[in-house]
C-alpha cells in the first residue's frame, strides 16, 4: 500500500533554470566577465598613452605595449623560471591541504589533541613568513625544500583553521541520528563530519591558493639576495640590478596572471564539488 | 520481522519512574511512568517546555534518564527504532535516495540490497521518480516525506516523531497526516508522535498523553475511540469536535496545574 503525491505539494519546489543563454552563457556571466574586461582594456590605454604623451623613458615606466613585447622575448627565461615558481606554490598547497586536512580530522578526533595543538599552529601563522625565511634557507640545505617549507606555512593555517570549523559544524540532529544507527566513529567521520566540512575545506584552500603563491615569492625573494634562487621573484631581482625595467613588470605580470589562474582553479574545483547541493554554488540559478 | 516477535506482554516500550534532570540543572521530566503498547499510535501532547521532547529522546537512547528506567521489549537492535525530528535533517550532499540508504548503509547492509530497499521506501511515501533529487530541490513536504522514508526503512518496531509537521503549511499538514495513517495501517509499527496541536493528536492517535510542564510530568492519558481508517470525513464529524473538546480541557488543566 502506497501513497501518492498531490501535485499541490511539488508546486513549491524550486523552479529550475530557465534564463535566456547566449553562446552558452547567461546575460549575468556575459556581465562579469565583459565589466572587469572593459575596465582592464581602458585602464591599459590610457597607461599607454601616458607613457606616450609624456614620453616617459622605459627603464622609469614602461608602457603595456612595451612590457608584453618584453614578456615574449624574454619567455623562454620567464617561462623556466613561472615553471619554478609553479611547482613550488603547488608542492606547498598540495602539502598544506593534505596536512591541513590530516591535522583537523586529528584535532575533530581528540579535543586533547585539538587544544594541546592549536596554539602553535596560530602562532606559525602569526610569525612572518619574510622574518623567517632567512633562518630556513639556512638550514636546509635544498633550496627548493626550503622555499617550499615558506610557501606552506603561509598556506597552511587557513586549511586548517577552515577544516577545523567544518568538521565541528555537523547538523547535531545528524549525529543523533547516526548515534542512533550506532554508526561507527569512522562511519560519523566520513559520511557526516567530512561531507559536511567540505565548503569550509574549499573555501581555505581558495584562501591558500594565493597565499602559498605569495609564500613561495616572498622566500625566492629572501633567497634571491642570496644568489641561489631561480623563480620569478629571482628574474624580478635580477631585472632590478640590470635596471630592465620592461623585464621586471613582464614578470611581475606573470606573477599577477598566476595568482589569478591559482584563484580561479580553485574556485572552479569548488564550483564542480559543492555545485549539487550547497548554497554558494547554487545563486546563478536564482 | 515479525516473527522474531516475542510473544507475552504486547508493550514495545516501558518508562518506569523517569526522571531526568539536565547538566545545568532543569528539571525536565519528572517520575514518568508511560507503556506503549505494541501496534499502538500515541502522541504525547503539551504546552512547551512540557519535557515532550525530552521524553521522546530518551525513548530513542539518545539522552540516558537521570534516574528510573526505559526499556524496549526484545532489547532493540540496530534499525529497531526510527525517529523524525522536526526539521527533515537530510544531508544536503546527498540524493534523496541516497538519505534514504544512509541507516542501512551503516548497519553494513549491501550496497545493492540498501538501495532496493530504500526506493521501495521512497515509493511508499509517493516520492517514486524523485531519488535522484536533491533535497534543495525538493519543497518542504516532500523533504519531510524523504525523512519518514529514511526512518521506516530499516522497518523499525518503533517510529518516533517530533512535531514533524509543524513547519509546514496546514494543506500539506494535513495531507501527510493522512499519508502517515495509511503507512501506519500498512507497516504495523508502533508510533509515538509528539505535537503541540490538539487536532493533529486527535486525527492520528489511538491514545492521547497530556503532559504539563514545570516539572514535565504526564497529567491524563486519553483514549480516542474512533475506529481507522480514518479520513477527512472524520475531521468534520461530531465525534472528531467531541474528542477535540475532552482534550482542550484536559490540556487546559494541565496548564492551570
Amino acid at each position: 500500500m502506497t501513497v501518492v503525491l498531490s501535485s499541490s505539494e511539488t508546486a513549491d519546489a524550486p523552479a529550475q533554470d530557465r534564463a535566456a543563454r547566449h553562446f552558452g552563457l547567461t546575460a549575468e556571466a556575459w556581465l562579469r566577465i565583459l565589466a572587469p574586461t572593459l575596465i582592464g582594456v581602458l585602464a591599459l590605454i590610457g597607461w599607454e598613452a601616458v607613457v606616450r604623451i609624456n614620453e616617459i623613458p622605459p627603464y622609469l615606466l614602461p608602457g603595456p605595449l612595451a612590457v608584453f613585447e618584453t614578456l615574449i622575448r624574454e619567455w623562454p627565461s620567464l617561462s623556466v623560471s613561472l615553471f619554478i615558481t609553479l611547482q613550488i606554490t603547488f608542492a606547498a598547497l598540495f602539502v598544506a591541504a593534505a596536512l591541513g586536512l590530516l591535522l583537523s580530522v586529528l584535532f575533530a578526533q581528540s579535543r586533547i589533541i585539538e587544544l594541546s595543538l592549536f596554539p602553535y599552529a596560530v602562532i606559525l601563522q602569526v610569525t612572518p613568513v619574510v622574518a623567517i625565511a632567512p633562518l630556513i634557507i639556512i638550514w636546509v640545505d635544498d633550496i627548493r625544500i626550503a622555499l617550499l617549507i615558506c610557501a606552506w606555512i603561509v598556506a597552511f593555517f587557513p586549511i586548517l583553521s577552515n577544516t577545523t570549523l567544518g568538521l565541528n559544524s555537523a547538523d547535531h540532529n545528524l549525529v543523533d541520528l547516526f548515534r542512533l544507527y550506532r554508526a561507527s566513529r569512522w562511519q560519523v567521520l566520513r559520511y557526516l563530519r567530512l561531507p559536511t566540512a567540505m565548503p569550509y575545506f574549499l573555501a581555505g584552500l581558495r584562501i591558500s591558493g594565493g597565499l602559498a603563491l605569495i609564500g613561495a615569492i616572498v622566500a625566492e625573494f629572501v633567497a634571491g639576495t642570496g644568489g641561489r634562487a631561480s623563480g620569478l621573484a629571482y628574474r624580478i631581482l635580477e631585472a632590478g640590478y640590470q635596471l630592465q625595467i620592461p623585464k621586471m613588470f613582464a614578470a611581475l605580470v606573470l606573477i599577477s596572471l598566476t595568482g589569478i589562474a591559482i584563484f580561479l582553479a580553485m574556485s572552479l574545483i569548488s564550483h564542480l564539488c559543492l555545485r549539487h547541493w550547497h548554497e554558494s554554488a547554487m545563486k546563478e540559478r536564482r | 520481522m515479525p516473527e522474531a516477535e516475542p510473544k507475552g506482554p504486547a508493550s514495545v516500550i516501558t518508562l518506569e519512574g523517569v526522571t531526568k534532570r539536565y547538566a545545568n540543572g532543569t528539571l525536565a521530566v519528572r517520575g514518568v511512568d508511560l507503556s506503549v503498547t505494541r501496534g499502538d499510535f500515541v502522541s504525547l501532547l503539551g504546552p512547551s517546555g512540557c519535557g515532550k521532547s525530552t521524553v521522546l529522546r530518551m525513548m530513542a537512547g539518545l539522552i540516558p534518564p537521570s534516574s528510573g528506567r526505559v526499556e524496549m521489549a526484545g532489547g532493540g537492535e540496530t534499525g529497531d527504532i526510527g525517529f523524525v525530528f522536526q526539521e527533515p535533517t537530510l544531508m544536503p550532499w546527498s540524493t534523496a535516495l541516497k538519505n534514504v540508504m544512509m541507516p542501512l548503509r551503516l548497519t553494513g547492509m549491501a550496497r545493492y540490497m540498501a538501495e532496493r530497499r530504500a526506493r521501495d521506501a521512497l515509493a511508499s511515501v509517493g516520492l517514486a521518480g524523485f531519488e535522484d533529487s536533491y533535497p534543495r530541490a525538493l519543497s518542504g513536504g516532500m523533504k519531510m516525506r524523504v525523512s519518514i522514508a529514511r526512518a521506516l526503512v530499516t522497518k523499525p518496531r518503533l517510529l518516533l516523531m517530533d512535531e514533524p509537521f509543524a513547519a509546514l503549511d496546514e494543506i500539506t499538514r494535513h495531507k501527510l497526516n493522512n499519508d502517515l495513517l495509511t503507512l501506519w495501517q500498512a507497516e504495523r509499527f508502533t508510533a509515538v508522535f509528539v505535537t503541540h496541536s490538539v487536532f493533529e493528536s486527535v486525527y492520528l492517535s489511538r491514545r492521547v498523553v497530556v503532559m504539563a510542564a514545570r516539572p514535565g510530568r504526564v497529567v491524563e492519558d486519553l483514549c480516542v475511540d474512533a475506529p481507522h481508517p480514518r479520513g477527512e470525513a472524520f475531521r468534520t464529524s461530531a465525534d472528531y469536535a467531541a474528542h477535540c473538546r475532552d482534550i482542550s480541557a484536559a490540556l487546559h488543566r494541565a496548564m492551570e496545574e
